[in-house]
């Protein structure tokens, strides 16, 4: 399986009439995440939010192609 | 600083209550002539309602103020009668381009279909549109526009509301069947009500300015996260009439409203912008803040709220003159009927349900392009640069850059006034979605759909041939119309021809019709005067259309 880089944000059950909404809704929940939060305790919780989905994705090889746009991109 | 606009000054004229010394009574009054209020006015004395409008000032808005009209609202201002003026005099433009730092990351086609008679949007001084809805304005005989008369207290009651109004010549009194409140975001009737409007005040600033320049640029939206010119910041390019460009700069929440006002400081950002090269005059500059707020409900009474007095968004997205004009437009056909007696006056307590809930979209979506713009938070900022930098390889995060989600109409899924499906429809045209537009044929000319659909409930009904339609079925067909409930019942079908009975028959030659609306022979359409789906089937059916009709007016068989 190759890394999706198309959009794909979706929530079951809910019906999207507009091309961002679901990827607002993802970004206002990703940000509502760290509300109140230090910096630090920001990076912490941006850490163990990485694990948890990787660990979702599961396969290594799509793991290793995400890291490595990441890390090119820096 | 130069000017462009002439101002006009529109004249004050004696108030016939003044002249009789007799206090009036009027079915409507509309507080507030800015653009919410002037819509409603027209849209109910087009359909001969008399209105009283009145306003404290005497000129159309100081300023270019709302400068984005959005397709949907072109689409109700043809239906006022303003939209042809709004568009030979605004810039079209549907594409919307935004840089980080020094390259384009991103860009967007409003508008990406064609066949639609309106752009996605067009930039146009809120000056031009107020002077345009006064003209129109007065070309209708049951409109009372009065200038500088200024409501200084009302007492609502059971059956309406009793308004004190000054003007030059002192002080009268007026009665409204029904009160429509569009005097702004510092709504002065809303606080004699002792009415609140809550939500959220953002901590920054923003600096306009209107500069006249000649310039090559292209008619379309362009932002910047972060440019080389104004660092850490945002800005924001708006091309208008008469060469007048509008940029907003994010100033920050510690910047000097005053200080940054002067010329001499404005001037330097703007040559630091558009290169020392460039000639320019400025118009008009402004510093704002903003709110995203509303009320709870719209309809207290015989009193309803539209506009800013009722909600405040902030400016990304440009949804607030748009929704404002958007209230006017779900309000005015249930005001009509109620005031008809053709429907109970619950059907404006759906005016205040469906609006909530479209303000609660527009407050949704222009404070997450608020907080996408500036961010709150280190956390949110490396987010935020993490998408620009994704954006320009990586298709996904376009469309997480948000640097305003433009004005768009609400579909309105929840209302009550909807029939739900009981059979499969693909595509967006649901119950209580605002309507596509197609290109059609009647006798043989071209015409818009929504030039010809709108103002009464209408059902299109699709056959396979108007041929076929027999003088039996025709006379089904017609016998809706008898209702008390104004309805009119149109002919869709691929090819032109003629329908038994006179019936209008609206030829759908493209295929546009059958593809947006996923319509074929037998499907049918049931249509709100402003422009919505109410129901739809796959077969007709009279007594199905005759309980959505009621459904969709509040009235019970």
């Amino acid at each position: 399986m190759a890394l999706t880089l198309t959009p794909n944000f979706n929530e079951p059950g809910k019906r999207y009439f507009r091309a961002f909404s679901a990827g607002d809704d993802f970004y206002e929940a990703l940000i509502e995440t760290h509300r109140d939060l230090s910096d630090v305790q920001s990076a912490l919780l941006n850490a163990r939010l990485v694990l948890l989905l990787s660990n979702h994705i599961g396969d290594i090889g799509v793991l290793r192609e995400a890291m490595k746009i990441a890390r090119d991109g820096v | 600083m130069l000017s462009t606009y002439q101002y006009p000054k529109y004249e004050y004229v004696v108030p016939p209550e003044i002249r009789s010394g007799e206090p009036g009574r009027y079915p409507v009054v509309v507080v507030g002539a800015g653009p919410v209020g002037l819509a409603a006015a027209i849209d109910l004395a087009q359909s001969g309602v008399p209105v009283v409008v009145l306003d404290d000032d005497d000129t159309v808005s100081v300023g270019s103020r709302g400068v984005c009209y959005a397709k949907r609202t072109l689409e109700i201002l043809d239906r006022i009668g303003v939209g042809d003026a709004c568009m030979a005099r605004g810039v079209s433009w549907n594409v919307g381009r935004t840089f980080f730092r020094e390259e384009e990351v991103y860009n967007f086609n409003l508008l990406p279909q064609p066949d639609h008679k309106r752009p996605g949007m067009i930039n146009l001084q809120q000056y031009y549109l107020e002077e345009f809805l006064v003209e129109r304005a007065r070309q209708l005989p049951t409109l009372d526009l009065r200038f500088r008369n200024k409501v200084v207290s009302l007492a609502p009651a059971g059956n309406g509301a009793t308004l004190h109004v000054e003007t030059p010549d002192g002080a009268y009194t007026l009665t409204a069947d029904w009160l429509i409140v569009a005097d702004g975001a510092r709504s002065a009737i809303r606080r004699m009500m002792n009415l609140d409007s809550e939500g959220r005040v953002f901590l920054d600033r923003f600096l306009i300015a209107d500069v006249v320049m000649k310039a090559e640029f292209p008619a379309e939206r362009w932002f910047w996260f972060d440019p080389p010119f104004h660092p850490g910041q945002s800005v924001l390019l708006h091309r208008q009439a008469d060469n007048v460009y509008r940029i907003d700069f994010q100033l920050g929440w510690q910047a000097d409203p005053e200080e940054e006002k002067k010329p001499e400081k404005v001037i330097p950002r703007i040559k630091a912008m558009l290169g020392a090269d460039r000639e320019f005059d400025l118009e008009w500059v402004s510093v704002y803040t903003f709110q995203c707020r509303r009320m709870q409900q719209f309809r207290h009474g015989r009193v309803l709220f539209v506009g800013d007095a009722a909600h405040q968004v902030s400016p990304f997205g440009a949804r607030g003159a748009n929704s404002g004009i958007q209230d006017s437009d779900n309000l005015c056909w249930k005001l009509g009927l109620v005031l008809d007696g053709k429907a109970p006056d619950s059907l404006l307590d759906s005016y205040s349900e469906e609006r909530v809930f479209a303000a609660d979209e527009n407050i949704m979506n222009s404070t997450r392009s608020t907080d996408f713009i500036t961010p709150k938070s280190r956390t949110s900022l490396n987010f935020r640069n993490a998408v620009l930098t994704l954006a320009s390889d990586y298709r996904f995060a376009r469309t997480l850059v948000n640097s305003g989600r433009l004005s768009v109409p609400s579909f309105l899924i929840g209302s009550r006034l909807n029939t739900p499906d009981d059979a499969a429809f693909a595509g967006d045209m649901v119950p209580g979605a605002p309507m596509d537009d197609a290109p059609m044929q009647e006798d043989g000319a071209e015409f818009w759909l929504l030039d010809r659909v709108g103002n009464r409930f209408m059902a299109l009904v699709h056959v396979a041939d108007p041929a076929a339609v027999d003088a039996d079925l025709a006379r089904e067909f017609k016998a809706l119309a008898g209702g008390p409930v104004p309805l009119e019942v149109v002919v869709v079908a691929a090819k032109p021809g003629l329908a038994a009975e006179g019936l209008r028959v609206f030829a759908d030659c493209r295929g546009r019709f059958a593809e947006r609306y996923d319509s074929a022979p037998g499907t049918v359409y049931l249509i709100r005067p402003d422009q919505h789906v109410a129901a739809r089937w796959r077969a007709f059916d009279a007594s199905r259309i005759e309980e959505a009709l009621a459904r969709a007016t509040c009235n019970t068989l």
